[in-house]
């Protein structure tokens, strides 16, 4: 109740400034990007804002999503919105959507024909609830990627794998020259992440939405999901002597040779970059883990909290306009490492790996990625217990997806 | 009128000080007893990322009850809890005792002992998580000095890794300990000491029946703030494992957090966190009553 008095006051101060001018306005956008390459990225949307004669205050906030997201949430209900805040898109913002909170970016829409420039058109309805939209996608970011060290399997001898398959097969090998098959890091996000990557390359489309979206549990039981969950144990076996944490070191230890491959996201490709690595040459790279050529479209959005302040009602339509500018999505897209949010663009200096994404995006293979499909709140119980079943080889195959299936029975 | 104002009622005496103190009465009630019960409340209802009221009777406690990861979670701090309270009030003891032989430098072992304590739990786990590593650590040090087959690793290893944090936690919260035991040691009156000498008592038994529950207004000190730290245990087991390998060093504390901000399920984590409070309220009571009821009958 109480949210729906402040929506009205609002919505009352929104439509009071709507025929503001833009001038000279500061706008504290928040976001998590802290690493190297994704500071730089964040620079270019700075720079692109502030060409408008406006002014980004930057509101980056060290640690991962998961410690940023619980300061922005209790800022945005706190009643000190800032101008803008990163999410991924999906379901993360869902409820602050629902109680009023976040602004409503329908007409722009409209008038700017985000649904015909926006690609895929999954990303812009993961931003839309009740027909209506409430965020501006900027970038895709795909999970389904194992990253290989050509040199480690060359030291064991065997060829470098084209898909899982062989991979799984080449373990042994690699392990008698003392190679960790499989690097993975040890939190919770990294072993659930891995997994849903290995059920949609390996069960494929429909298994991965039938159980995600249509959150069967009858399917999530049966004999099709006992494959990915035998495909799940090969893969913790492999992974059982990578003694890190964070995701880069995990990438560090393929980069190094000392570890066979990894299953991570495109984001991997920054660290490979940095370290001088040529795709095709020193490491390679399987979409879909070579089986399913396929990406899902997570990513990175912007949601706009309602303002009081008429001034910054315009210039959040100004920020809105220039995210999804051209120029803005080449520069921001290439120093982040991922894929822009429309196809029109030119992307050139993109490298073999970015071009194979841009390629299977262009083709249409795309899912819908869990952060979209599931709520924290599942996604939470799953991470808890892929993180167990991946660290405690006690835990059986029969076990861990008996329990699956009945998260998946009570997940929204 | 005379004796009215000889004997002022029970409300106006020290009329300044109760009025002093009101504000801290109402932080206390209004935040603290308030708090509690706001959170109780809500834990019926299935509020996700903003309190909401709608009422699901006990379905946060069945789920919670089901989880895996907080059964995990309740096991350890039990495991937890109980050692560190044995192994903290036993060496922090010892050590006093050993303090108390009039030793030369004193002052250098007793802030050598305490140091520790003035770390927060986070740079302890930070500096214990590189002494557990394997490759860095303990273990790295006895295989380079030659026993190449010696292996510790409690981190990495999910039926110990409890104990490699309950390590910590003791190095830490020793010190204190220590330092309270020694101010109830030097709080015995020497002549008892004399006393018992004269009899010809053995300084052991000297400790054990005479000393010790002497200093049993210390020990109780000593033991709500021990017991309070248990309870409380998260950000030593952040620094050090986050709950790692998998879900094996998980403690309640940790559970509220993630449920509530992570996971986007206030309900849950508020279910989580009444029944800590409940298990607080458990252990709290019954002893409370002993010690504070049973002395004005006597």
């Amino acid at each position: 109740m109480r949210y729906r008095i402040l929506v009205a006051a609002f919505a009352a101060a929104t439509t009071c400034g709507y025929a503001g001018v833009a001038s000279a306005t500061d706008l504290e956008v928040t976001h998590w990007w802290t690493s190297g390459g994704e500071a730089a990225a964040v620079k270019e949307l700075a720079k692109a804002f502030d060409a408008t004669g406006n002014k980004w205050v930057d509101g980056a906030i060290a640690g991962s999503g998961g410690t940023a997201r619980p300061i922005m949430i209790s800022r945005i209900t706190g009643g000190d919105p800032m101008g803008a805040t990163q999410f991924n898109h999906g379901r993360q913002a869902e409820e602050l959507v629902q109680a009023g909170l976040m602004r409503d970016f329908t007409d722009l829409a409209a008038k700017e024909k985000w649904t015909e420039i926006v690609r895929p058109k999954s990303l812009l309805d993961s931003c839309t609830i009740d027909g209506k939209i409430y965020c501006v996608p900027v970038n895709i970011h795909s999970w389904q990627w194992l990253w290989l060290s050509n040199k480690a399997f060359e030291t064991a001898g065997v060829p470098v794998p084209k898909n899982w398959d062989e991979f799984v097969a080449a373990a042994p090998k690699l392990e008698e020259k003392g190679i960790i098959p499989l690097a993975l890091g040890g939190q919770a996000w990294q072993s659930s992440g891995a997994f849903d990557v290995m059920l949609a390359a390996l069960g494929g489309k429909d298994l991965f939405l039938k159980v995600y979206q249509d959150k069967d549990a009858e399917v999530a039981a049966g004999p099709e999901m006992a494959k990915i969950f035998k495909a799940a144990d090969d893969a913790r076996k492999m992974a059982k002597n990578s003694n890190v944490q964070d995701w880069n070191q995990a990438t560090n230890l393929v980069i190094t040779d000392k570890a066979g491959g990894q299953i991570m996201g495109d984001w991997a490709q920054g660290e490979f970059q940095i370290a001088g690595k040529v795709a095709g040459k020193d490491y390679t790279c399987l979409p879909g883990l070579g089986v399913t050529e396929m990406i899902a479209t997570g990513g990175d959005a912007f949601y706009f909290p309602v303002q009081k302040d008429a001034a910054k009602t315009a210039a959040q339509e100004v920020l809105a306009t220039t995210l999804l500018d051209p120029k803005t999505q080449v520069a921001f897209n290439l120093k982040k490492g991922s894929l822009p949010v429309r196809g029109d663009v030119d992307l050139n200096a993109a490298n073999d790996c970015m071009k194979k994404g841009l390629d299977i995006l262009a083709k249409g293979n795309v899912i819908p990625w869990t952060d979209q499909l599931l709520s924290q709140d599942s996604q939470k119980q799953k991470e808890d217990l892929m993180s167990e079943f991946f660290s405690n080889p006690n835990l059986s195959v029969e076990d861990a997806q008996k329990r699956f299936a009945e998260i998946i029975a009570s997940a929204d | 009128m005379s004796s009215a104002g000889k004997r002022p009622s029970q409300l106006t005496r020290n009329l300044s000080a109760k009025i002093a103190s009101i504000p801290m009465m109402l932080t206390a009630l209004v935040i603290f007893v308030g708090g509690t019960a706001w959170t109780v409340f809500y834990s019926f209802t299935n509020s996700r990322l903003l309190p909401r009221l709608n009422f699901v009777g006990f379905n946060q406690y069945e789920r919670l009850w089901a989880a895996p990861r907080w059964n995990v979670a309740v096991e350890n701090l039990a495991i937890y809890g109980v050692l560190m309270l044995i192994f903290s009030l036993l060496i922090g003891f010892v050590l006093a005792a050993l303090m108390d032989q009039k030793i030369r430098f004193e002052d250098t072992f007793r802030t050598i002992f305490l140091y520790p304590f003035a770390l927060s739990f986070i740079v302890t786990g930070l500096v214990w998580q590189w002494l557990l590593n394997p490759d860095f650590g303990v273990q790295a040090v006895v295989r380079s000095l030659g026993w190449t087959s010696f292996t510790f690793d409690p981190l990495y290893d999910q039926r110990i890794v409890i104990y490699g944090i309950l390590i910590a936690a003791l190095w830490q919260g020793t010190g204190l300990v220590m330092c309270l035991m020694l101010a109830g040691l030097r709080g015995i009156d020497e002549d008892i000491w004399k006393a018992a000498r004269v009899d010809g008592i053995p300084t052991w038994r000297t400790y054990v029946q005479i000393i010790i529950p002497m200093m049993r207004p210390v020990f109780i000190t000593t033991l709500v703030i021990i017991a309070a730290s248990i309870v409380k245990v998260y950000d030593l087991v952040v620094a050090q494992t986050s709950g790692g390998p998998g879900i094996s060093s998980e403690v309640p504390a940790k559970y509220v957090y993630d449920y509530m901000f992570h996971a986007q399920n206030l309900g849950q984590g508020f279910a989580a966190s009444t029944m800590m409070l409940l298990s607080v309220i458990i252990i709290v009571i019954p002893w409370a009553y002993l010690e504070f009821g049973g002395r004005k009958h006597a």
